[in-house]
């Protein structure tokens, strides 16, 4: 089955997501659909699955137009969609997950769930997939959910798989295994759109590559061919460099150190279990390791959001493992907290509101219990000027800057005053290569001052990029270290690690 | 592989949670081994006599008699053993039974602490349970068919008092059946009512149902003071008789508890039946339960998720207009004011405690309503205790069941929050 969009526009208010976007989408082929965050690749998408209406345009299905009133219609003409934040119902089965809303039934509109798992094996079976039917989602590790949601799509016959941002959960290892998946259903005549962001991946699957920028498409390239240079200035719209310079690696004293950390989460499971290693000053220690593994316990546990079970935390020979959260403030933390929007900022206050969100109680921007605004608002003017905030005003509201200027402000507010150590929580995710760019460089330059940095990332790529040492988190504990004196870090053998297949 | 393990790991954290409920349930269990022996077994004399017959059995069967204090002293040492079994290891995986067989052991020995030198009938209270529990299980069930598509149902209550209300106009000027099923028609008015609220204008859901509990209560004290008190041929409804299944009825104990009953309460029985086999087995339950547990998830894949929600709340208004009923149709006959009197709350809990399952929260309802035919029976035995705090002991049932030993019950994941299509 063949697909064709032709002068596709969408409008979300005033903001124009796609404008005139033709595109061709060929049974027996991979294209790539490469494009920054908010360049409208979902929206597209969306618009193709039946979940938007285009303003204007018209979708072609083997030449003929055809309109989709919700997303019924176009899994009945074939289009399926796997979507980054998989649609799957955690307490329910496989089989369950797969046949709900096209089920098998008998009689009184009994589920006939044993010819549901049947339909399941089958798949299984034609696809090379082994995923247990009677298994509950939430007991399956991403890369098998990923499959269900395969599974899914297949189930309803689609002749087309749209899949977006579909490496983002998964680890390397569980990556070359979804790329075997995807080459088997493209040899079976599916005609697969890969979304993505990440140049390096697209080369390895897609057939064609297509360029969005804007909402536009904005280039065509062949994977091989058509170099990542080419392919990041089309999205970008300016050119990009991808290294990151830093001063030759002369780490200090040792900062922070932890000894048998444990913590637990909220339900009382075990988050970090008996975690040992230390972060020196000039040294960016990465955290690799997929998401869920306790890095996040890691982080509130360091930072005095979350009480430590056993095991202690001293920073510079100090005993903090108490500590408030301001005392760590006030020791010189700066901490980029993983969630953005929901622990690193208050997204109804204004840029200078929240720049002084770590420094408020201190003079000069604040005299007793009376607040100095000019002196916050002169400081946060000064900061966000130097580290590229692009607002309108300082006064604008946080929430409605770009995902990226958000990341910078809160980036600028913590090293805005005399810091000793940064933690920094998965500090690019979802920003555009642009911004991506800049939070690496002030990273690095943190660093190269005699700052130490730990960064917590589940992007192998930008750990690789950053570290001077790089530890693998696997269930809880460091499985794995690699570079500076330990083995030199290797892609493969971390993927590994992250996988478990170390520990 | 050249990779060597940095830590080892391997602290024996997990559990801590639950290790620390099984150490409380076993104090708890001492406590109530301490407090059985002392209260229920040393300052009493003589024998409790339960009488099992009632009045009109085929067969008849003597009397169970149990020596007070003796009875008192062999629960208080199993409560011990439970109590001390809870702090070896392995402990953990019978936690929960033990405490609630000692528990019930508890509530025999309070029972027969009671009934010391005298005589209760057994077969009386229990059947008493049932009928008690019927308003309950019916608001329990409501609640689960409302959860179960993610809308929390604060209005239960009202729901409940405004099938009351119907049921005793209706059924005085067309007879039962027509107030039964007038009854009913008003719960699911409420019930589309809340469904337009939440779903449709997305109205906070607390918000709604308390606002629905407080329009039903104005209206009905309203029409019943101001009109009711006049027209009094307006509030005196026929009651429907219990009706007796021929054969089962005439067993011994089960008959006349479970088989001599009015419709409301095979009626309960049967809705509990039907909903779980709707909820667990058909094609639309499964919908309903993806609603409630993703909304998104059941968007993408066709279902619609307005459509469901509007349909579950307002089923779920009929059946606690049908529990309503109960009260005028199934009991008195007659309405007065807030004659519900909080029972649309402990339908709430007993659904939590039910575990958002139609089984669960008729077990639950059955629990409660033990308990208020205990305290109504334990007034006729003239125990020392206040009547007062007899009258709590539904409530506080209510408190100890939920807040301490269900322990962390699951609810849909996206419960009590609204769903916007973009």
């Amino acid at each position: 089955m063949d697909i064709e969009l032709r002068g596709i526009t969408k409008r979300f208010g005033d903001l124009v997501a796609n404008s005139g976007v033709n595109l061709s989408i060929k049974a027996g082929e991979v294209l790539g659909l490469l494009g920054e965050n908010g360049a409208g690749k979902s929206t597209m998408m969306n618009i193709l699955s039946g979940l938007y209406r285009p303003d204007e345009g018209e979708i072609l299905i083997d030449g003929k137009p055809v309109s989709f009133r919700g997303p019924g219609d176009a899994i009945r003409a074939g289009i399926g969609m796997v979507h980054q934040h998989f649609m799957l119902v955690p307490v329910f089965t496989v089989a369950e997950n797969v046949v709900l809303g096209v089920e098998p039934t008998r009689m009184l509109d009994y589920l006939d769930l044993r010819k549901a798992r049947e339909q399941v094996r089958e798949i299984n079976e034609e696809y090379g997939l082994e995923v247990d039917p009677d298994e509950l989602i939430e007991n399956l590790p991403v890369g098998i959910q990923q499959r269900v949601e395969i599974i899914k799509v297949l189930f309803r016959s689609a002749s087309v798989l749209i899949f977006d941002e579909p490496t983002a959960v998964l680890t390397p290892q569980e990556v070359t295994e979804f790329f075997k998946i995807v080459r088997s259903l493209r040899d079976a005549g599916k005609a697969i759109v890969f979304i993505t962001h990440k140049l390096h991946e697209i080369h390895g699957i897609a057939d064609r590559i297509s360029v969005l920028r804007a909402g536009k498409i904005v280039g065509e390239g062949l994977p091989g061919k058509t170099s990542d240079q080419d392919l990041a200035e089309m999205m970008v719209g300016r050119p990009v460099t991808f290294e990151v310079e830093k001063k030759t690696f002369e780490p200090g004293e040792v900062l922070l150190d932890i000894r048998n950390l444990t913590v637990l989460r909220d339900d009382d499971s075990v988050a970090v279990d008996n975690v040992t290693f230390s972060v020196r000053s000039g040294e960016i220690v990465g955290i690799a390791g997929v998401q869920g593994n306790g890095q996040t316990a890691l982080v509130e546990a360091l930072t005095g959001l979350r009480r430590v079970t056993t095991g202690s935390v001293t920073f510079q020979g100090k005993d903090i493992t108490g500590a408030s959260v301001r005392d760590r403030h006030r020791m010189g933390f700066a901490h980029v907290p993983e969630d953005r929007q929901r622990a690193g900022m208050i997204t109804d206050f204004t840029i200078a509101e929240n720049m002084a969100l770590n420094t408020y109680y201190d003079e000069p921007y604040s005299h007793g219990i009376v607040m100095d605004w000019k002196a916050v608002a002169d400081n946060s003017a000064k900061y966000a000027t130097a580290f590229d905030v692009r607002a309108t005003s300082i006064f604008e509201a946080a929430g409605h800057l770009s995902g990226g200027n958000q990341q910078k402000m809160i980036v600028a507010r913590e090293l805005s005053r005399d810091t000793k150590l940064m933690i920094a929580a998965q500090p690019t995710r979802g920003l555009d290569v642009g911004s991506i760019e800049y939070i690496h460089k002030r990273i690095v330059a943190a660093r190269d001052e005699g700052d130490g940095v730990l960064i917590v990332s589940s992007e192998l790529d930008e750990i690789l990029a950053l570290s001077d040492r790089i530890l693998v988190m696997f269930k809880g504990r460091v499985v794995a270290e690699f570079g500076a004196g330990a083995r030199p870090a290797n892609k493969n053998d971390i993927g590994l690690a992250m996988a478990g297949a170390l520990a | 592989m050249a990779v060597t393990e940095v830590s080892p790991g391997g602290t024996k954290a997990i559990g801590y949670a639950r290790r620390r409920q099984t150490l409380i349930s076993g104090w708890l269990l001492l406590f109530l081994s301490v407090f059985v022996a002392v209260v229920f077994a040393v300052p009493v004399t003589g024998d409790a006599s339960f009488r099992l017959a009632y009045p009109g059995d085929a067969f008849v069967i003597p009397n169970l008699v149990v020596p007070a204090a003796p009875y008192a002293y062999v629960v208080s040492a199993l409560l011990a053993f439970f109590g001390i079994r809870q702090f070896l290891p392995g402990a953990a995986r019978w936690s929960g039974l033990l405490l609630g067989i000692g528990l019930f052991l508890v509530v025999t020995a309070f029972l027969t602490w009671a009934t010391a030198d005298k005589s209760f009938s057994l077969t009386g209270m229990l059947q008493a349970t049932i009928v008690r529990a019927v308003p309950i299980a019916l608001g329990g069930l409501a609640g689960v068919l409302c959860e179960r598509v993610a809308v929390v149902n604060i209005a239960i209550e009202g729901m409940l008092l405004a099938g009351a209300f119907t049921g005793a106009v209706v059924g005085s000027t067309l007879g039962g059946a027509g107030g039964l099923v007038a009854a009913v028609l008003v719960g699911g008015l409420f019930g589309l009512l809340l469904a337009a609220l939440v779903v449709t204008y997305r109205v906070d859901q607390i918000i709604a149902g308390v606002a629905i509990n407080l329009l039903v209560l104005g209206l009905t004290s309203y029409v019943s003071s101001q009109v009711l008190t006049h027209y009094r041929e307006l509030n005196n409804a026929p009651v429907f008789r219990s009706i007796n299944i021929p054969f089962l009825s005439d067993l011994p104990l089960i008959g006349p508890v479970l088989f001599q009953q009015n419709i409301f309460v095979y009626g309960a029985l049967i809705m509990v039946a039907v909903a779980t086999y709707y909820l667990f087995h058909t094609r639309s339950g499964l919908r309903a339960r993806a609603v409630g547990e993703h909304p998104e998830a059941a968007d993408t894949l066709g279902i619609d998720v307005y459509r469901l929600r509007y349909l579950n709340v307002t089923l779920g208004g009929m059946v606690a207009g049908f529990g309503g009923a109960w009260f005028t149709l199934g009991s008195v006959g007659r309405f007065d004011d807030n004659m519900t009197n909080g029972r649309g709350f402990i339908g709430l809990a007993a659904m939590i405690f039910g575990r958002w399952h139609p089984v669960g929260a008729l077990m639950a309802a059955l629990v409660f309503g033990f308990a208020d035919s205990l305290q109504q029976k334990l007034a006729i035995l003239r125990t020392p205790i206040p009547a007062e705090f007899l009258a709590m002991a539904p409530y506080i049932a209510t408190i100890v069941l939920v807040a301490g030993l269900i322990g962390r019950a699951r609810p849909p994941a996206a419960d009590g929050k609204p769903y916007i299509k973009d």
